[in-house]
């Protein structure tokens, strides 16, 4: 059988960082005076000229997708999943190689688009329909199995703006499930929606990919991928990392984040050093649920004075999914201004953490949008159960990655 | 051009058109009522400032009337234009999200303001009828000078809503090249009071020459179009057409990166 997706040594680049964008003819004079000067410099210093800030998001990919297979694609956020979709759906051009499509393709990267909040329920069907590449004929006949997969007969003729935002995803998403492109791409979608309704989508699905459909899944949601997919590729850094059997690719996925997270803390240039402590004042790796973690950190501004620094930690699960961000600037201490070499201490009294494997990004700011520098990965711990309940029990794995307390009673009879 | 891949998409373009028609005047009180309000409000303006204060000559005509077989075709380019000059920007979403040939984006903005002509028709009837003006078999030219009218705001709108998106001062610049075009084109007064000189200048304008045959087909001969300014006019059209179309396609694969 011959390939329905081919894709060949793709690379996409983008320019790197918002002060490159030229938003304004002024900025984009400005912009190339300044490269000018910097040129001109450079060529006095008789250096070659370096390329500024350019950033390839996809590099040399090359994989094909056979006609009926259910390709997962997994790998950390910006590992370049979601620009693979964006080329690989024609929304934006490849900067080298090429690719090659047998048959209609359609992204859901979001769904709802082309929605407008001033239209009913009706209107946006057919409009979202035609956006999302069906013929009217098509939305004609399935016009009644769309509004009955959302639930929302009943509003039809409501202008949508009027919706809940429950309603308005549904219906969002009734469009998208029950079109019939050769190829469809899947991104994310299943978070959305009560559970009910995410039960229904994978059903969907299932028969999609049953009915002999090319589907190309991306999700963080790994049991998801390995259960629906055939095939999995595995991205890092824009490259292709792994491609085989979806729980083969998998399993080398997680590997390597344990890897990665157990790697030692390589010093960037604000953040020195980052240590986790345990109660007794210990370097730690491996805490109790519900046990206090203590961060320390050392920082280095060098020459520079920092006013008002905003730290932050971010914990995120061996899958790369932010659990919880905890900040100077969401606390209710303020740092003092900081100037070359200090040392900041962090403490999280309860982390609700759930058994398991997290790692630590830390981060350090001038105020909440100017960001300094982002470490990912800058320390892992583990969470090992303990009796956060008080009375011996530990949710299990698909529970969630977060423990929570409550109380429980009987209220009247 | 991939014009096969146009024709696969016209159903969309048709229901982008149809938003916009349907999107125009909700949550406006007056609702489609404004089509004609805007229209008659100039034209009482324009005659009383420009017929009645500055008596300016109107060679014979009803100056309401003259006015409004001017406006049809102006406000025409004026509001597509400016639709179409702002459209990509407003699909971002769209763009970000979905393939499909940007091109029709652009145009269907043009498409949207042929409703508000339709209506105008109307109401030019109806001023016709009142200000006792003969109806001649002239009239069944209109749809020539509409489409002069029609292909210059597509043309337009091709340049500037794919300058838009790169340039966002192009949202400022809009408007403000429209306002001097207005003077620029006999819109408020008649291109009888442009010296002889500049006339012919004057007259390649494609606006000015879908003005002039505007009048010419509803008021009488004094106000035929100079035919070979028109013709270049049109050819002017042209060449921006296709050159706003080449520059369009070579500049859309970026759009998604840059919007």
């Amino acid at each position: 059988m011959s390939a329905i997706i081919t894709a060949r040594n793709v690379g996409k680049r983008y320019r790197l960082g918002g002060a490159l964008r030229h938003d304004t003819l002024r900025d984009h004079i400005t912009y190339g005076i300044q490269s000018a000067v910097a040129f001109m410099r450079q060529a006095a210093a008789g250096r070659a000229r370096e390329k500024p800030g350019l950033f390839w998001a996809l590099q040399e990919v090359s994989f094909e997708v056979e006609p009926g297979e259910v390709l997962g694609i997994i790998g950390r956020n910006g590992a370049g999943k979601s620009t693979l979709l964006k080329v690989l759906s024609r929304i934006t051009d490849p900067t080298e190689g090429e690719i090659n499509l047998q048959g209609r393709i359609t992204s859901l990267l979001e769904v709802g688009t082309g929605f407008h909040p001033e239209l009913t329920g009706r209107e946006n069907i057919f409009l979202n329909g035609a956006i999302l590449g069906m013929s009217r004929a098509e939305i004609c006949r399935k016009f009644d199995e769309i509004a009955a997969f959302a639930e929302v007969e009943t509003f039809l003729d409501t202008p949508v703006k009027h919706y809940s935002s429950g309603m308005y995803v549904r219906l969002a998403f009734a469009v998208a499930a029950n079109l019939e492109p050769e190829i469809m791409i899947i991104d994310e979608v299943l978070a959305v929606g009560d559970t009910a309704f995410q039960k229904k989508c994978l059903g969907k699905m299932e028969t999609a990919a049953k009915s002999g459909r090319t589907i190309l899944f991306v999700s963080h949601n790994l049991p998801a991928v390995e259960s629906l997919c055939h095939r999995c590729l595995l991205l890092e850094e824009g490259r292709l990392a792994a491609a085989g059997a979806a729980a083969e690719v998998i399993r080398k996925y997680q590997e390597k984040i344990q890897e990665k997270a157990g790697a030692p803390f390589r010093g960037a240039v604000f953040i020195k050093s980052l240590e986790l402590r345990n109660p007794s004042g210990k370097p730690a790796q491996s805490f109790g649920a519900g046990e206090a973690i203590t961060a320390a950190m050392e920082i280095d501004t060098g020459g520079q004075e920092i006013r008002t620094p905003y730290m932050g930690l971010g914990f995120d699960t061996a899958s790369g999914q932010r659990v919880f961000t905890v900040g100077s600037y969401l606390s209710p201490d303020t740092l003092p201004p900081v100037r070359g070499r200090a040392r900041v201490v962090c403490q999280i009294p309860a982390p609700p953490l759930a058994p398991g494997a997290y790692a630590v990004t830390a981060g350090l700011g001038r105020s909440n949008d100017d960001l300094l520098e982002r470490v990912e990965n800058a320390a892992a711990f583990r969470v090992i159960e303990s009796d956060f309940f008080g009375n011996g029990r530990t949710p299990a794995p698909e529970q969630g990655s977060v423990l929570v307390r409550s109380r429980w009673a009987v209220d009247g009879v | 051009m991939n014009f096969a891949e146009l024709w696969d998409y016209r159903e969309l373009f048709l229901f982008l058109a149809w938003r916009d028609i349907l999107v125009r005047y909700k949550q406006t009180y007056l609702g489609v009522a404004w089509a004609v309000l805007q229209p008659l409000l100039m034209v009482a303006t324009i005659t009383v400032v420009f017929g009645r204060m500055a008596r300016l000559s109107s060679e014979g005509a009803p100056y309401a009337v003259m006015t409004f077989a001017a406006l049809m075709p102006w406000l025409l380019f004026a509001n597509t234009t400016n639709a179409g000059s702002a459209s990509l920007v407003a699909a971002a979403g769209m763009i970000s999200k979905v393939y499909f040939p940007r091109l029709i984006i652009p145009a269907s903005a043009v498409l949207g303001g042929l409703l508000d002509f339709l209506v105008w028709t109307v109401v030019l009837g109806v001023l016709m009828w009142i200000y006792k003006v003969e109806f001649t078999a002239r009239l069944l030219l209109l749809p020539v000078f509409l489409a002069a009218a029609l292909l210059a705001a597509l043309a337009a709108g091709l340049w500037l809503s794919a300058l838009h998106v790169k340039y966002r001062d192009v949202k400022y610049v809009t408007p403000f090249l429209l306002q001097l075009g207005a003077f620029l084109s006999p819109v408020y007064y008649p291109a009888g009071l442009v010296p002889a000189r500049w006339l012919g200048c004057y007259s390649l304008n494609p606006i000015a020459g879908a003005i002039a045959g505007f009048r010419w087909c509803v008021l009488g001969p004094q106000f035929e179009p100079r035919w070979p300014e028109f013709w270049g006019g049109l050819g002017i059209t042209c060449f921006l057409l296709v050159s706003g179309a080449v520059f369009f396609r070579s500049t859309e694969r970026t759009f998604a990166d840059v919007i």
